[in-house]
């Protein structure tokens, strides 16, 4: 038995994203229309050449009727897919192995949240009958889980609280300035340093600029077999890696976990890079969207993607490595953090980045430098430290390299 | 013989000193501090601290199988009480467990049924004591409980203490009263309460002195409890007995506990008697019961420890208000928390309510909550039932929760990995955020988490270790 992958088999020819944020005017349904048919016109095809549907949504919805009653799609499968914060990527993922199993020509993902309609701040979790224990991750914060690496990565390579400070407000200043560059962000305006490194602290170090955006938005992607491409599009996308790890739920009952990693997002890495035949991740890819759902998730991911050595990624934050003009562009459409955080579309936003960026589609203030390098990756995170799910994907712009 | 085996006291960490209250309210200044339990406190919880401190050394042998709570206010009506405490002490399922709740002196009655029970029996009284802003019960309350557990001694567990009579009078009259529901109670003129107390609490002792052949002067500790105030001072000053006999009420550093009084001045009583000693315990409330003990010759086995003193920072009065439903907070924009289902919390019961935790055999890893697949070894059914309710841990890694919704903000989320095994995620309580340290220690207790639909929400918090705060 083996997890084969499906490197080059699948192409992406179309994507759509809308403009993430608070839009009040707009419902999961409309989000839903215009994510659809951007699609199918950026592929220049349209919806009955769809043969299958994938839609990913945490709340907002359930069933695959979520996509089929706005879009009156009839007689045609959609699966409706969750999985936390990786609820996108996965509808992906679905599409993708639907595609490259030959069961259909023509699939598409789609993932859509309506998060501003609760009234509530902040993700809330599904309802599910319990015994009023909590779980693990119960009733502390999502920002609280997140802020417990922290002190635990500080204490084991010696970073002052103040320096790691520093890191964090550096993340955020960074994914702030290129969220600023980018009209479909949630948060267009740069934010200062010293703003950022005053605002009122949340959980631990982590203060309100440290945290990322609830939002409302949607996006799509069409996957077509990889020989089929060029019907669609000069410029598909291959699809090099599809990766994901359900944790074991671990670290929060097994004491040899030390809350400076996600073990999860390692594992899901190693294999992505397995399939994609990577072997230097920091030297091959040309850029990367990351689960910067805070700060310290960001920094944290740097080392687990393999970016860099353990220990070190606080050093490679600061000398500005993964800026948008870095060796190595982290998040260069502003993140979770500046972009926004509708669960079930960010795994797909991040895919729509690789797409303009791989494909020379954004305006040159916000381009990144690829060096000849031809690979991005996106990584979701859902959960937390102890215990997450995590998928990672790799994509290129070339077959076979 | 059948006698006190064990007693102990639980006094809640925070205190409230009186003179927050006239600097909110205005009004003369008031000495002294009233023990307040936490928000995540209630009667059942407390009753559980205390009893979990008295089972801490008793053999299985000795363990309760009648256990009687008494409280003014019960958590649940309609459903009882004791099985909450009963559940959390891993009680024999053959053990009974009832309430007597609604006045101070059903506190006397689960007393006198444990001291006369056949078999081994537990009394546990607690009281959480509050009244509206700015008034007398407010001031002069404060919150504890105790457990008494009585059983026929043995060379592990000796006989502390024998009840050597109890003598009561009952009398109808309105001195205090509550409506179900109400957050405060009533009360006539205290010179009227006086006015009937007084003779009949005279008489009651006189009583239960005679039933013991014994004459005031035979009497070596005079407990005299009560929440009518003016008659217990006028009681305890008239009986004949000398004032040094009189244990101290403890009013100024915890207030009057209502219902827990009589056994937290008990345990009192317990911590400086000497062997052949008699304790007289009087009770006003609703007529007078009165119960005269003698400690035996092993009095010095075992006495109650001494309460832990309160919270270093003290509470601010708004907060108390909060605390007791007297004061509304906006609620953060959250969804409400939801109540646990009665189905899951039934399976879970020996982990949700005694911290049951499991380990694996083959490995020995011990896993919080209980799992069938060990996580170390892959292991499946291999586990055993493994109590972590006494268990002592240390903080591996904490966060202040800033956002989470708490009647103390700032919640304090920490990870402890246990001496002996098991890693625990959870909240620490009766703690101050900024003294929080990696390496900290910290031991269980008992809580309410919160109650939503009427259902209270029971399970387990870490809270920091700390030493015994000398007399209170």
């Amino acid at each position: 038995m083996a997890s084969n992958g499906i490197r080059d088999r699948v192409a992406i020819v179309g994507m759509s994203c809308t403009a993430f944020g608070e839009r009040w005017d707009r419902s999961a349904d409309d989000l839903l229309v215009e994510a659809v048919h951007g699609a199918t016109e950026s592929a220049s095809t349209n919806l009955d050449d769809i043969d299958a549907f994938w839609l990913g949504t945490y709340l907002s919805g359930v069933s695959g009727m979520t996509l089929s009653r706005p879009l009156r799609i009839r007689d045609k499968p959609v699966t409706r897919v969750e999985n936390m914060c990786v609820t996108g990527s996965e509808s992906l993922r679905g599409a993708c192995y639907a595609v490259a199993s030959g069961a259909y020509d023509v699939a598409m993902a789609v993932g859509v949240e309506k998060l501003k309609d609760s009234g509530y701040s902040g993700l809330t979790r599904a309802s599910i009958p319990g015994d009023g224990t909590g779980g693990t991750l119960g009733t502390t914060t999502a920002p609280a889980n997140f802020s417990l690496l922290g002190p635990a990565y500080a204490a084991k390579y010696g970073v002052h609280p103040r320096e790691l400070k520093e890191v964090f407000t550096r993340i955020a200043w960074k994914n702030h300035a290129n969220g600023a560059r980018n009209p479909r962000a949630q948060f267009r305006t740069p934010v200062a340093a010293s703003t950022i490194a005053r605002s009122p602290l949340v959980a631990g170090q982590l203060g309100v600029f440290d945290c990322s955006g609830v939002s409302d938005g949607a996006a799509a992607a069409i996957v077509v077999r990889a020989e089929d491409a060029h019907r669609y599009t000069d410029r598909p996308l291959y699809v090099k890696a599809l990766s994901c790890v359900s944790g074991d739920a671990t670290g929060n009952v097994d004491p040899s976990y030390d809350f400076t990693t996600f073990p999860e997002v390692e594992a899901s890495a190693r294999e992505a890079y397995r399939q994609a035949g990577v072997r230097d991740p920091r030297a091959e890819i040309a850029m990367a969207e990351v689960h910067d759902c805070f700060t310290v998730t960001e920094l944290v991911l740097m080392e687990d993607l393999g970016f860099a050595e353990r220990g070190t990624a606080w050093k490679q934050v600061l000398a500005g490595t993964f800026d948008l003009t870095g060796e190595l562009p982290v998040n260069p459409d502003g993140g979770l953090k500046a972009f926004g955080h509708p669960v079930g579309a960010s795994g797909l936003r991040m895919l729509f980045e690789c797409w303009l960026q791989l494909r020379d589609d954004v305006p040159a203030d916000r381009r990144i430098a690829q060096h000849g390098r031809t690979l991005g990756l996106t990584h979701n995170l859902g959960g937390g430290p102890g215990e997450c799910v995590s998928f990672v994907s790799l994509v290129g712009t070339e077959p076979n390299d | 013989m059948h006698g006190i085996v064990a007693c102990e006291a639980y006094i809640p960490y925070h205190r409230l000193e009186r003179a927050a209250i006239s600097t909110s309210l205005g009004g003369g200044v008031v000495s002294g501090a009233r023990s307040v339990a936490s928000y995540d406190e209630d009667a059942t919880s407390m009753a559980v601290e205390a009893a979990r401190s008295v089972l801490r050394t008793v053999p299985t042998a000795a363990r309760p199988r009648r256990l009687y709570l008494a409280t003014t206010v019960p958590p649940y009506l309609d459903k009882t009480n004791a099985t909450v405490a009963h559940s959390a002490l891993a009680l024999d399922s053959g053990a009974l467990a009832v309430d007597m709740c609604g006045g101070v002196r059903s506190g006397a009655g689960a007393f006198l049924a444990a001291a006369e029970a056949s078999e081994p029996a537990m009394a546990l009284l607690s009281d959480i004591r509050t009244g509206l802003p700015g008034s007398a019960d407010e001031r002069e309350g404060g919150d504890a409980a105790a457990a008494v557990l009585f059983g026929p001694g043995d060379s592990d567990t000796p006989v502390l203490a024998e009840v050597v009579s109890a003598a009561a009078e009952t009398e109808e009259f309105l001195d205090r009263w509550r409506a179900p529901g109400d957050l405060a109670s009533r009360v006539w003129e205290d010179r009227f309460a006086e006015h009937v107390y007084v003779p009949l609490a005279m008489d009651t002792l006189s009583a239960a002195l005679k039933k013991a052949d014994l004459t005031p002067g035979g009497v070596d500790h005079l407990v005299v409890c009560g929440l009518p105030r003016r008659s217990v001072r006028r009681v305890a000053a008239g009986t004949g007995i000398p004032a040094d006999r009189v244990v101290p009420d403890l009013a100024e550093v915890i207030g009057n506990p209502g219902t827990a009084q009589l056994g937290v001045l008990l345990a009192a009583a317990l911590r400086r008697a000497g062997p052949g000693d008699t304790i007289a315990l009087l009770l006003l409330a609703d007529g007078a019961t009165a119960f005269i003990l003698r400690t035996t010759a092993q009095i010095g086995r075992r006495r109650p420890a001494a309460p832990l003193a309160g919270g270093g920072a003290a509470l601010r009065y708004p907060t108390f208000l909060n605390w007791r439903g007297m004061l509304a907070r906006e609620p953060p924009r959250r969804p409400d928390p939801e109540p646990p289902a009665a189905p899951p919390a039934y399976r879970s019961r020996a982990y949700k309510h005694a911290f049951t935790a499991t380990r694996c055999t083959r490995c020995g890893r011990v896993s919080l909550p209980p799992a069938q697949v060990c996580f170390h070894c892959g292991a499946v059914d291999t586990m055993e039932s493994h109590p972590m309710a006494r268990a002592h841990g240390t903080v591996a890694t904490f966060t202040v929760d800033r956002l989470a919704f708490t009647p103390h903000p700032p919640m304090i989320a920490v990870v402890v990995d246990f001496d002996g095994g098991g890693r625990f995620r959870c909240e620490l309580t009766d703690a101050d955020a900024s003294q929080v340290a990696i390496g900290d220690p910290v031991e269980m207790t008992f809580r309410r988490l919160l109650t939503a639909d009427g259902v209270h929400n029971y399970f387990w918090k870490a809270r920091p270790v700390r030493r015994a705060g000398g007399e209170t």
